[in-house]
């Protein structure tokens, strides 16, 4: 096997914008639109057949001028196949939404949550967009490039048990 | 009934809150907040130089430091395309080995603990020192162990750590086997965990979940196997996988895991080569008593008249200002600690590895390393924008996922099962919540 960002780039030649692999790690940056479709065939492609979505991460590239800003990165893994594949998205500040993953790997939930809290890029067709490691009155997203590492908050009171959750 | 499990809660070794919806006595949806040991890892890990992130890994897993160490400087490493030195892999191995060791006996004393089984706990409890006191002899420290460097270990094995180890594992299987004999036919401890807790085959692979817990419901996915790293491919040793998926399944799983960890441990001793245990970025060989800065050596005369300015705070200052300083031998790694306080050139040479602006500079480029940690597969993904600070430092959490699959585990589960399941999942709040 091997070379399946290759084979990606056949399937989808305009979606899928650049590729690499860099150290061996195969990687594709794909069109936000087309996210999905190419999602649906890794997960059900036996070429690809990833039935694992093992990581899911934001990167702000604003010290780097990226452009757009940020990227959400995908690590896919097929258990059967033994093999990993990147795939990164590339979204402006602005228009900070990606659609959702978690109807096809569940294990998209709490990663999207977690890009959420600390990015601030939202996931289109999430069912529980809610922040996961900082609290709901938290300013700002934390591990943005511009948010300061030493800013300090102040802490909220504890929040009641109530049955609307 | 809404009830409120957590954040802290006697009988759970973790801060994390579950709201859980009860039916009389069955847990009918369960919803986990995560989050009370967020201590930004990630942002910190941005901050300082590549080296300085080794400190902060201890802190993930804190149950098994080592693993995390080592993870991180083989991901940064495979930046660097560097290998290490054979008797390094083999000194990372036996460690990392103890470390998952150590591990799963916390995980399964404490764990037990909270079912009454308290003298599970002592027995593991003292197993888990006779460890302990091996890890401490090699890397000087119990927990916060920094041991592993990118292009090696810090130091090389202290004599008679063979017989040392050999020892404290034939100590330790002693107490695995009477904890085995104490728990694994009791019927009282077979019933609260049979059963229990369980996850199907399709369930967890949706979840991303790895280690131990996938392994109990018969996915023999191990990263040891499935992408060997280091030298585990040279090694003869069994994937133990369950069949339940039930709280039992990953009882069993971890107690044979530990006799694998130990036979592994006593395979490297066998294979184990002398040599040399640290390396340079460029793969030279750096023994410590050769090792002199260029800049001490030949261009002395520069340095004499310059006058250093030093940041009050000692937050480092800029390239330029030691422009005459800057050697051109880009090291990776500190110098052994002997040498760091008793000779100048290790002196300086430690001291340009930590200052701001003279750290290793790994070259452009992003790396995922996937290693198998205590609780599944933890890895680093790591993006290199050429200088001396890694511009993000991702970790994947084994338990995060674990932990996210955790309202479906309990489901249809009476309340007093919580304890069993969230024991077994086995969360560590470092490396949660990061």
């Amino acid at each position: 096997m091997g070379n399946l960002h290759i084979q990606l780039k056949e399937r989808f030649p305009d979606a899928v914008l650049e590729t690499h692999a860099h150290k061996g790690d195969e990687t594709a940056l794909v069109k936000r639109e087309s996210l999905l479709a190419i999602a649906q065939l890794l997960k059900t492609d036996p070429l690809f057949d990833m039935n694992v979505l093992m990581d899911l991460a934001g990167v702000d590239g604003l010290d780097l001028k990226w452009k757009p800003r940020f990227q959400v990165v995908y690590h896919f893994y097929s258990l059967a196949l033994n093999h990993r594949l990147r795939l990164k998205v590339a979204v402006e500040e602005k228009d900070a939404v990606v659609p959702t993953l978690t109807g096809l790997w569940p294990s998209a939930n709490w990663f999207e949550r977690e890009v959420w809290d600390m990015f601030g890029i939202r996931f289109e067709g999430h069912p529980d967009p809610r922040r996961i490691l900082m609290y709901e009155q938290f300013q700002g997203h934390a591990l943005r490039k511009d948010y300061p590492w030493n800013k300090r908050q102040p802490l909220i009171q504890a929040k009641a048990v109530t049955s609307d959750q | 009934m809404l009830l409120n499990v957590g954040p802290q809660h006697p009988a759970m070794h973790g801060i994390v809150r579950i709201i859980t919806e009860l039916d009389g006595e069955v847990v009918v949806n369960a919803d986990v907040e995560i989050g009370y040991l967020h201590r930004a890892f990630e942002k910190m890990a941005e901050q300082g130089g590549y080296l300085q992130v080794i400190p902060y890994t201890d802190r993930l897993n804190y149950v098994s430091p080592l693993i995390n160490n080592i993870g991180y400087c083989l991901a940064v490493e495979k930046l660097f395309s560097l290998e290490t030195t054979e008797r390094a892999k083999y000194i990372r191995v036996i460690m990392s080995e103890l470390s998952r060791v150590t591990d799963h006996l916390t995980c399964i004393g404490a764990s037990t603990m909270e079912l009454g089984a308290f003298t599970a706990f002592l027995y593991f409890i003292k197993a888990r020192e006779y460890l302990y006191e091996l890890i401490e002899s090699v890397t000087g420290a119990r927990l916060t162990i920094s041991y592993s460097r990118v292009g090696g270990v810090k130091g090389d094995l202290p004599p008679g750590f063979k017989e040392q180890c050999l020892d404290a594992i034939k100590k330790t299987r002693k107490e695995i086997k009477e904890v085995d004999a104490l728990l694994t036919k009791n019927k009282i401890f077979v019933d609260r965990l049979k059963n229990t807790g369980r996850i199907s085959k399709e369930d967890a692979l949706a979840y991303a979940i790895t280690g131990p817990f996938l392994r109990s419901t018969g996915v023999d996915y191990d990263v040891r196997r499935a992408t060997p790293y280091l030298v585990y491919d040279r090694f003869d040793f069994e994937v133990p996988v369950g069949e339940h998926g039930d709280n039992f399944d990953r009882y069993l799983c971890r107690m044979e895991e530990m006799e694998q960890s130990f036979r592994i441990i006593e395979q490297a001793f066998e294979q184990i080569p002398e040599g040399p245990v640290l390396l340079d970025t460029e793969g030279n060989v750096m023994p410590g008593e050769t090792m002199v800065d260029e800049a001490k050596m030949g261009r002395i005369e520069n340095i004499r008249n310059a006058e250093a300015i030093v940041d009050p705070t000692l937050d480092g200052t800029s390239k330029v200002q030691y422009r005459n300083v800057e050697t051109t031998n880009k090291r990776a790694s500190l110098p052994p600690k002997e040498d760091t306080y008793g000779n100048i050139e290790g002196l300086m040479n430690h001291f340009k590895m930590v200052m701001m602006g003279h750290g290793i500079r790994p070259p452009k480029g992003e790396v995922y390393f996937p290693v198998e940690g205590a609780n599944g597969e933890l890895g680093f993904y790591i993006i290199s924008d050429g200088t001396d600070k890694p511009y993000r430092v991702r970790v994947r959490p084994p338990c995060f996922t674990i932990i996210a699959a955790l309202p479906i585990i309990l489901k249809g589960d009476t309340l007093a099962d919580i304890v069993a399941s969230f024991g077994s999942s086995n969360m560590i709040g470092g490396e949660l919540d990061r």
